[in-house]
């Protein structure tokens, strides 16, 4: 498991990192999510020991991070680019050998992943020649060519078009299954609701929400439901209960425990016809919305 | 929250595998280095290029002068050509009078002409526009002379070699300092810098390209020093042989290890941009002290004082010291002390390139000013 911990980190008399703390937890892929600006490329940074924190510590497994487990890690900068001029192949190599890698296993899973990530045919072609997309694909190589412990990714979605990005996730997927904490960052929210098992969304150099997705539901949103049926009026004088919208026969109400609204199930079956009841859940972007403000 | 899948032990189980050695990771950028270099066409030709140059140079510098060696044709009045048989290099031309020598040497079809005269001499020569000086020469009676030095370098070939040893320090330095430049500013500005700083200390990448590109600018230089030695032999040149051979080996030595000197300073000037396009801007400092030894030893090359000076400071050491066991103006001691001086110098510059290197590699936007690189 990685951790940050009580991180702080301020630029020019900006602080661009508020004490803040999160985990990315083995196996989970995490989203880190936040406006342009927020911290998270300055956040990812300090995971990698690029920048070093003004105050606050990463940890692996709860102890302090090292560079032996920095250099087991994958990482995909915010700013893309590997050396221009050299072919893929050959540089995924040199990366998985400053990694640590042998020459002769780092040329295997070189040529593995550029198959699996659709690349196979343009290993011997310099990076340059490669149309943006496919940079795109051989970064994100370069961050696994190593076999990876851990996963740091800054974007890795944007500039891929999404048959991209479901062969980007597969690879991603891999690794988190294999046991790997998987952190990535994106802007683009419903990318991550559908990808993440996990979250932390960051504004202003703070950390407003995290945990899995029903968890920060859960913290952020009353229990809600909402019921159809042909005269909704009754639910009104139920006990425990706040009608936060009602038309006729439509109700959303929130309820203070689950057996409040076991009792506005039952007095609507007693009065007619139940057409729908269910728990209202709020899209993660209106969530997203509300913490970051 | 806390997912526990069995294949977390095989993660962990990587963690065992640590960061790869400094050392390790300097062999690895290093390799890369030279391996890029020795693909690289441009590279490769202009390398032949320079070495046929040099070949040329020094196979016209011992057969040249013979090439050139045209005898000179005389004409002369039967009176005095007796006086001129028999001369090195030579031809007289016996024609009947006077005007029609004067004919001749106007016409051009003869270098000069000799009639009788009426000075001391009894002869007269003469010349179309300019006084053939080489057969007044010897027509003349020369003095006795004594050389109380008879084996002090021609001071004309002082000055080339001089301009020898300064281009060969001047162009290897800049091609492979621009080099190792261009190639810190490639990952800075690519960024994959990043990625290669999250793997391994920036010092054993500053190392390792330093390490690569003094590989390659030592191995050039060898072979020069090669081309230049065999090329001497294969022309029997004696100046090569015999004068050269020394002040060669020092060269290739001190060359060495300023070259490392130069390669980190060119680093750590390069570290602070993060694009290639301001490379020039904060190269230039270091071109100036490149160019120093070269300009310096072509105006001092006959100025022992100056020449002593300039081997005792490590930028110009690699041309004076070579220059100075040419002249054989110093003592057997003093190239040792200069090398010293140097490696010192270098330790020391390495340490503060590194420095800057380290500190600058992740800033980025405008050139950051070298005291800043150091405060920060």
């Amino acid at each position: 498991m990685l951790s940050i911990h009580a991180i702080n980190r301020s630029f020019k008399g900006h602080q661009a990192l508020k004490d803040i703390s999160f985990e990315v937890h083995d196996g989970l892929m995490t989203g880190f999510v936040g406006a342009n600006g927020a911290g998270k490329t300055t956040a990812m940074r300090i995971i990698l020991g690029v920048l070093a924190p003004d105050s606050g510590e990463v940890r692996v497994d709860g102890r302090p991070i090292t560079a032996d487990d920095r250099a087991q890690f994958g990482y995909m900068p915010e700013e893309r680019g590997l050396y221009p001029k050299m072919k893929v192949h050959e540089q995924l190599v040199y990366l998985a050998r400053l990694h640590g890698s042998s020459t002769a296993g780092a040329g295997r899973r070189a040529d593995a992943l550029l198959e699996q990530l659709g690349l196979g045919e343009r290993r011997n072609d310099t990076l340059e020649s490669l149309s943006l997309g496919n940079q795109q694909r051989a970064q994100i190589a370069a961050a696994l060519v190593h076999e990876p412990t851990a996963l740091v990714l800054d974007e890795p979605f944007s500039g891929l078009d999404p048959m991209a990005v479901e062969t980007t996730l597969e690879v991603l997927r891999d690794v988190a299954n294999a046991g790997a904490p998987v952190l990535f960052s994106s802007h683009q929210l419903d990318v991550v609701e559908r990808l993440c098992d996990s979250l932390v969304i960051l504004a202003h150099g703070e950390v407003r929400a995290a945990g899995t997705r029903d968890e920060i539901r859960a913290a952020h949103t009353r229990p809600e439901w909402v019921l159809e049926t042909d005269d909704a009026g009754f639910v009104r004088g139920i006990g425990g209960i706040e009608v936060l919208e009602f038309d006729g026969g439509h109700v959303r109400f929130a309820a203070e425990s689950a057996e409040a609204a076991d009792r506005v199930l039952r007095e609507a079956i007693e009065r007619g016809t139940v057409r729908s009841f269910a728990p209202s859940i709020r899209p993660l972007n209106q969530i997203f919305q509300e913490v970051v403000r | 929250m806390s997912v526990t899948t069995p294949a977390g032990t095989a993660a962990s189980a990587h963690n065992r595998r640590g960061r790869t050695g400094f050392w390790a990771a300097t062999g690895i950028v290093a390799q890369r280095e030279i391996m890029i270099r020795l693909r690289s066409k441009a590279f490769i030709i202009s390398t032949a290029i320079m070495l046929a140059l040099i070949l040329a140079g020094v196979i016209f510098s011992s057969v040249g002068p013979a090439l050139f060696d045209e005898d000179t044709t005389v004409a002369a009045v039967s009176a005095v050509a007796p006086a001129l048989q028999g001369m090195d290099g030579i031809v007289v031309d016996t024609l009947g009078s006077a005007d029609a020598v004067r004919q001749a040497v106007q016409a051009g079809t003869v270098d000069a002409g000799v009639v009788q005269g009426r000075g001391a001499s009894g002869l007269l020569v003469i010349g179309d526009r300019e006084t053939p000086s080489a057969l007044v020469q010897m027509l003349s009676v020369t003095p006795e002379v004594e050389l109380l030095d008879p084996n002090a370098p021609n001071p004309m070939l002082t000055y080339f070699i001089g301009i020898a040893f300064g281009i060969v320090f001047f162009s290897s330095a800049i091609t492979f300092g621009q080099t190792i430049a261009q190639s810190v500013v490639e990952e800075k500005q690519s960024r994959i810098v990043e990625i290669m700083l999250a793997a391994v200390p920036a010092r054993a990448i500053l190392a390792g390209k330093v390490i690569g590109n003094s590989v390659l600018a030592f191995g050039q230089i060898i072979l020069i020093a090669a081309v230049v030695l065999l090329g001497g032999a294969v022309t029997g040149s004696q100046l090569l042989l015999d004068g050269l051979g020394m002040p060669i080996v020092w060269f290739v030595i001190l060359f060495t290890v300023g070259f490392v000197m130069l390669a980190a300073l060119f680093a750590a000037a390069a570290a602070l941009v993060s694009r290639a396009e301001d490379l020039g801007t904060a190269t230039s400092p270091l071109m100036m002290l490149v160019m120093l030894p070269y300009i310096a030893v072509i105006i001092f090359n006959n100025n022992p004082v100056a020449l002593q000076i300039m081997s005792y400071v490590p930028f110009s050491a690699p041309v004076a010291v070579p220059m100075r066991t040419y002249l054989q103006t110093q003592a057997w001691w003093e190239p040792m002390l200069s090398l010293g001086i140097l490696i010192v110098f270098t330790v020391l510059v390495i340490g503060f390139a590194a420095k800057v290197y380290e500190r600058s590699l992740l800033k980025t936007g405008s050139m950051i000013k070298w005291k800043d690189a150091l405060k920060a």
